[in-house]
């Protein structure tokens, strides 16, 4: 598993990457009401933000980590939102992408890295 | 403005101890939520008690200096389109403070007590409408400012009678709207049966000490729990309230906002204390002609909520908008997105449909009625 800046987590297999938030993420949101994922089968570029999360508080963005395109997304957490905040790191996965170059992830952080990072934050 | 340094409420504590998420508002450490999240904390409110600190607002005392209470309330009257005189004592009203352009400088709930009236304005407006009462009124009222010294909780929601009653029997008697001084936990209290959720409940003014302790008495009620400004703000949209310096404003007049209820007859043209007030002029020609834009109601037609700001359009395609959203999100109870904005008067009725642009898209909704939940107030 991989973590990005932006709080999300990356996690690879056979090529694919799913794509989700961490439950620090979550927590900082707070309870969340509404997401909007890409179609499958869309090509982004990095830094584009493909996903948009609303919280009870405000609407947030999540940038693409890498070039790829989308190839499924978990509908589940559309029709109910609230799951991001019961199972982020797990069944409320947001979607499964492939990179456009391999070894997109290499760059990212790992689970200490990551774990260092927020607790800079605080 | 005074003050640029971020006060504490005299709850701080309690919040802190609470795990609450604290942030800065209207120059106030406030909690935005505690760990059960605005979710839960609004069901809550609905469902039992939510005990909220609001000692950010300001509470300020008129007193009269010719000792006629009847000369104090005309001479607030100059400034309050309210039939000030007429309210009883032990009564309270919500009135607005207007400016010359019919615009709203504040919002407030004004209390008649036995020999002086008490208002409770808003916490980011206090201070101005302190200065601008003691420079209107410096004849007629001597103007005590609790700011700091005094504090407000409001409980609110279905069981919040019952969860006072077993420190206060006397509030069930209590009517919407009515005021009363009582003891609670031992120190006087100011007893209002009002709020800002749509709920029946209590606003209780207490000084500072006493906060901390009667908060702690009533959150160990099983049926009361604490709620943060986040809960407090879906609350009120749901029960069609006007948060002034969004829904409302120095440029918003009473009648585009809907709140021209709120001047009675007797301070209407052809009434016996017709007027002067200001913006009186402007006022009756809108109360007479219509206004060019209307508040009204929004429910999205799909489930992404339509935030302060987004504009409003007639339909998919027009090019020139018709009005903006002034405040908008999830709503719990209804159980779906919902929003409060301005529109021109020949699209506010109930069922029209809009077009608005969220994040450069332009998605359906449609024209509602305000408040979107029934109140539950304890009118008799």
């Amino acid at each position: 598993m991989k973590y990005t800046a932006q709080h999300e987590w990356l996690a690879e297999r056979d090529g694919t990457v799913t794509v989700g938030i961490t439950v620090h993420a979550a927590k900082e949101l707070g309870d969340v009401v509404f997401i909007e994922l890409p179609e499958p089968g869309r090509t982004f570029a990095r830094g584009e933000e493909i996903v948009i999360i609303e919280s009870v508080k405000a609407a947030s963005g999540i940038e693409a980590p890498f070039d790829g395109e989308v190839v499924e997304v978990n509908a589940e957490i559309v029709s109910d939102p609230e799951l991001v905040n019961e199972d982020p790191e797990c069944g409320a996965w947001f979607m499964r992408v492939k990179p456009a170059v391999p070894g997109a992830l290499d760059a990212f952080m790992d689970e200490d890295a990551y774990r260092a990072m927020i607790d800079q934050e605080h | 403005m005074s003050g640029t340094e971020t006060e504490r409420t005299p709850l701080f504590d309690f919040h802190s101890a609470r795990g609450a998420r604290m942030v800065e508002f209207a120059s106030h450490f406030m909690p935005l939520q505690y760990p059960a999240g605005m979710l839960e904390e609004h069901r809550r409110t609905r469902q039992a008690a939510g005990l909220f600190d609001i000692s950010h607002m300001g509470q300020i005392t008129l007193r009269p200096k010719s000792g006629s209470i009847e000369e104090l309330c005309l001479a607030v009257e100059r400034l309050l389109p309210s039939d000030v005189l007429g309210l009883a004592t032990g009564r309270q009203r919500y009135g607005l403070l207007t400016n010359e352009r019919a615009g709203i400088r504040d919002d407030i709930m004004f209390a008649r007590r036995a020999n002086h009236l008490v208002l409770v304005v808003n916490a980011a407006q206090r201070e101005a409408d302190a200065e601008y009462l003691r420079a209107e009124l410096p004849a007629s009222a001597d103007i005590e400012t609790h700011f700091g010294e005094r504090a407000l909780l409001a409980l609110q929601g279905p069981s919040a009678e019952d969860a006072l009653a077993r420190h206060v029997p006397e509030v069930r008697s209590m009517r919407f709207m009515e005021v009363r001084d009582v003891t609670l936990a031992g120190f006087p209290c100011i007893a209002a049966r009002s709020g800002y959720t749509g709920e029946d409940g209590f606003e209780l003014a207490i000084s500072a000490d006493a906060a901390g302790p009667i908060a702690e008495l009533l959150a160990e009620e099983d049926c009361v729990f604490p709620v943060g400004l986040g809960a407090r703000d879906t609350l009120r949209l749901e029960a069609g309230l006007c948060l002034h310096g969004n829904d409302i404003d120095e440029d918003t007049t009473p009648t585009e906002a809907g709140l021209a209820w709120t001047i009675p007859s007797v301070r209407r043209q052809g009434g016996v204390r017709e007027g002067g007030f200001p913006g009186s002029e402007l006022i009756f020609r809108e109360i007479v002609d219509g206004s060019r834009r209307r508040r009204i109601g929004l429910v999205p037609e799909g489930r992404a909520p339509m935030r302060r700001s987004a504009l409003i359009f007639a339909n998919d395609d027009a090019r020139e908008p018709v009005g903006s959203v002034t405040s908008g999100g999830y709503g719990p109870s209804v159980g779906g997105p919902v929003s409060m904005g301005y529109v021109v008067p020949e699209l506010a009725v109930p069922g029209t449909s809009v077009h608005v642009d969220v994040r450069g898209r332009r998605l359906p909704a449609r024209i509602a009625k305000l408040p979107f939940l029934e109140p539950r107030y304890r009118r008799n």
